[in-house]
């Protein structure tokens, strides 16, 4: 079907014809024609953010809850600059964002006109592909093909930069064509490779599976099947920070998420292991650590959509391009043909290890009756919130580390952090994306008080919108992420890691309309939660914690995975200078 | 130990093994990328090998098929095997590229380049200028009575060869195309 229109009006049209029923935006000179027909019309609901950066990250919220690509919408110049942080974190975490941008009017591009910025030069390392229209009649089918692009193969940030007279002038609008695009990733696994998986799965005696957030991406149906694979096999189970949810925290085979923060039993796992299955993730370097010392006996498999993820920075026996749910599914169904084969004698001794390596209990910390420990803290929270229907968000820093050891997620899309990019500022922003697509939800952003500053002003997006997050800040009064790096690496010389005039967040709640709780003793602590969770609207929740906490287990940079420092007492002299000049 | 059978090359052992199998040697790659001829794709090719800190020793583009708006690229690259494998999938996440063939492992190639000289000079090194140009098979495309530009086409390490024997007889300018190679055969 074809139709006449104004390239503004296609905007919306192109929305509506991808299902879309939520965006975040913000509106400015160059993008004022497309906000004329998003006030002509009713069935897109647009959320009016206070800077562009929280529109990117809320939408990321939407995105990685729903499963469906997040919109944005932002003018030119300043707001597609704005927006630079969200692309670069949507792309290093795989989230599938359709950005649209306004631009000056072609006759002027080039002209440093005003709010012009070169958006696309701009965006090009930090979208998985991006467009500037220059012609009304291709902007439909250029929308189409970036939700195409968006959504297809591994999942990433689209930009769509449209000129002012794009948007006024007329054109032919086109529907989606389900076959229209070249672009198609391959999603089906090769069988060889897959068999000689299942192969290496009938032998091994210590294997272990280490998924991440592409599992997630590709879908609950992969998660389903994971969990078919983990439970029939009996092998261990561990997760990077993106993948956590996928396996249930609950299950039986489950190890706890791995790496720098991991779980003692994740890393040991990973590095005693004699068959590494990796299934979504991309041996990143908070996962591996020193790589010449990484898992050192263990024949590598790895499946993921994106073949350049494959041996690159770990060599792969196995190597495996394809969708997780289709590849699975393929795995499951020769391991089944084969007879349903493992080792089961090496794989119950191996069961036995990792249990001893559990008896270790690395989460314990040293608790307290004056102070509110961190840890504590997310413990009473997960007490108190896991029968909710619940979705978390996080900041960057120690508290983040701690939500995702502490708290245990039983499903997909209910953890929404920044893994890739670690963007402090991200939490409370993808809070409200989250609870914008779950209005009944129970949605809490854990978060430092020094990120939760980045992208505080966003109190005004979640009042007016009556949506009832709870921002649940640890507060340390620390950077302390930060200042555990300094204590640890850089001889206790704590510079500019302190959060100095922070302020009054009961008051500061109230000021925007919204509710403030505060409380320091952990006697309080269960009936300040209750509150919070009761609450019908948005709770800044000022948690007073121990200022110098600090997270283990921990991995510092350029160690093996077999050297982690599980307390204060072990991190004396523990930490060469070597590892000082990594990140 | 393991009952594992594992194959040659996997990190089993341990992994300081792993350098001889991925090996710090670097080569030298041509690569041909077939991309969507559309505004910016350069920029991305470019932007790719600049971002992720690989080499760029010569690159030529230029639209080869109009009616399919397709451009070709020819990259000569150097890494180790393994950065060399990087790259070439590096280059197929692009969503404008359509092919990335690697010339120097797909089968023999022909690599062919353009390069024109200016040459000053006057007397015995005129002459002989003259003469080297003809063994090389340059072509004199301008001549005034103190210089020549010379015309040489040929693989990459025969310009430079008629670089080298240049240059003491008066070379002041060059300008190189870059390299342009095809697969032989079918
Ligand atoms: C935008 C941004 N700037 C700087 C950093 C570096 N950084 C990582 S964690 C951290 C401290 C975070 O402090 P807070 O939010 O209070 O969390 P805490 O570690 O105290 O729990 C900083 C500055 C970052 N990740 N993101
Ligand atoms: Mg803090």
């Amino acid at each position: 079907m074809t139709r006449e229109m104004t390239g503004a009006k296609m905007v919306v049209e192109a929305l509506k014809e991808q299902g879309v029923d939520t965006i975040f935006g913000y509106p400015g000179g160059a993008v004022l024609p497309i906000y004329d027909e998003i006030f002509l019309q009713n069935d897109i609901r647009h959320i009016l953010v206070r800077h562009e950066q929280g529109a990117v990250h809320a939408a990321e919220g939407y995105a990685r809850s729903t499963g469906k690509p997040g919109v944005v919408l932002v003018t030119s110049g300043p707001g597609a600059t704005n927006a630079v942080t969200g692309l670069t974190d949507a792309l290093l975490d795989s989230i599938p964002l359709v950005v649209l941008t306004g631009q000056v009017p072609t006759f002027m591009i080039g002209s440093d006109a005003f709010q012009e910025a070169d958006t696309v030069g701009i965006t090009r390392p930090c979208t998985k592909h991006n467009w500037l229209v220059k012609d009304t009649d291709k902007l439909s089918a250029t929308l189409h093909e970036g939700f195409h692009v968006a959504t297809s193969g591994r999942p990433g940030p689209v930009l769509i930069d449209i000129p002012k007279d794009v948007q006024f002038a007329t054109g032919t609008y086109q529907s989606a064509k389900p076959t229209g695009s070249r672009y198609q990733p391959t999603v089906k696994g090769d069988m060889a490779e897959i068999t000689e998986l299942v192969a290496a799965i009938e032998t091994a005696e210590r294997p272990v599976f280490y998924t991440g957030g592409g599992v997630i991406n590709s879908g609950p149906a992969a998660c389903q099947l994971l969990r078919e694979l983990v439970d029939a096999t009996g092998i261990p189970i561990t997760s990077t920070l993106m993948g956590l949810g996928a396996y249930p925290a609950s299950g039986d085979n489950w190890l706890g998420m791995l790496g720098m923060h991991g779980l003692y039993e994740a890393n040991l796992a990973m590095h005693d292991c004699d068959l590494m299955i990796n299934i979504g993730a991309r041996f990143d370097d908070r996962i591996t650590g020193r790589i010449d010392a990484f898992s050192p006996n263990s024949q590598k498999a790895h499946i993921d959509i994106d073949p350049s993820s494959i041996n690159k920075v770990i060599r792969i026996d196995i190597p495996i391009v394809g969708d997780v749910g289709h590849v699975l599914e393929d795995v499951l169904k020769v391991w089944k043909s084969r007879g349903r084969k493992v080792n089961r004698e090496a794989i119950a001794k191996w069961q036995e290890q990792v249990s001893a390596w559990r008896k270790v209990n690395c989460l314990a910390y040293a608790g307290s009756e004056k102070t509110i420990k961190p840890q504590y803290a997310l413990q009473r929270l997960e007490a108190l919130t896991k029968d909710h229907d619940r979705y978390i968000t996080t900041e960057v820093g120690q508290h983040q580390m701690w939500a995702a050891q502490y708290l245990n997620f039983e499903d997909p899309n209910r953890w929404m952090t920044s893994g890739g990019l670690g963007t402090m500022g991200y939490g409370f922003p993808a809070s409200i994306g989250v609870q914008m697509a779950h209005p009944d939800a129970l949605v809490i952003n854990v978060a430092g008080e020094a990120s939760w500053l980045m992208n505080m002003q966003e109190m005004g997006t979640a009042t007016q919108y009556r949506l009832p997050v709870k921002q649940f800040i640890l507060n340390n009064e620390r950077l302390g992420m930060v200042r555990q790096w300094q204590e640890l690496l850089h001889g206790e010389r704590y510079s500019h890691s302190w959060s100095e005039s922070l302020p009054d967040f009961v008051k500061l709640a109230e000021a925007f309309g919204a509710k403030g709780i505060i409380c320091s003793d952990p006697a309080d602590l269960d009936d300040a939660i209750m509150e919070m969770i009761t609450h019908d609207g948005p709770v800044i929740f000022d948690c007073l914690v121990e200022k110098h906490e600090n997270c283990f287990p921990m991995i510092p940079s350029g160690k093996a995975h077999n050297e982690m420092l599980m307390g204060e007492a072990d991190t004396k002299g523990a930490i060469q200078a070597g590892g000082a000049v990594l990140v | 130990m393991s009952a594992l059978h594992i194959k040659k090359g996997s990190t089993r052992h341990s992994a300081y093994n792993l350098r001889p199998t991925f090996s710090d040697q670097e080569e030298r790659h041509t690569l041909a990328v077939l991309v969507e001829n559309e505004p910016g794709v350069l920029a991305r090719v470019i932007g790719l090998f600049s971002g992720r800190g690989y080499n760029i020793e010569s690159l030529t583009v230029a639209e080869v098929d109009h009616t399919g708006h397709m451009s070709r690229i020819t990259v000569v690259t150097t890494g180790t095997p393994q950065v060399i494998e990087q790259i070439k999938a590096q280059l197929g996440r692009i969503v404008s590229v359509h092919e990335v063939h690697d010339l120097t492992v797909e089968g023999d190639s022909v690599e062919r380049e353009l390069a024109i000289f200016k040459v000053v000079g006057d007397g015995d090194k005129r002459v002989e200028a003259l003469r080297l140009a003809d063994i090389f098979r340059a072509n004199v495309v301008d001549s005034t009575l103190n210089s020549f530009i010379f015309e040489i086409t040929g693989a990459p390490e025969k310009i430079d060869a008629f670089a080298d024997l240049m240059r003491p007889l008066g070379l002041t300018e060059v300008a190189r195309t870059g390299v342009a190679a095809l697969l032989r055969g079918s």
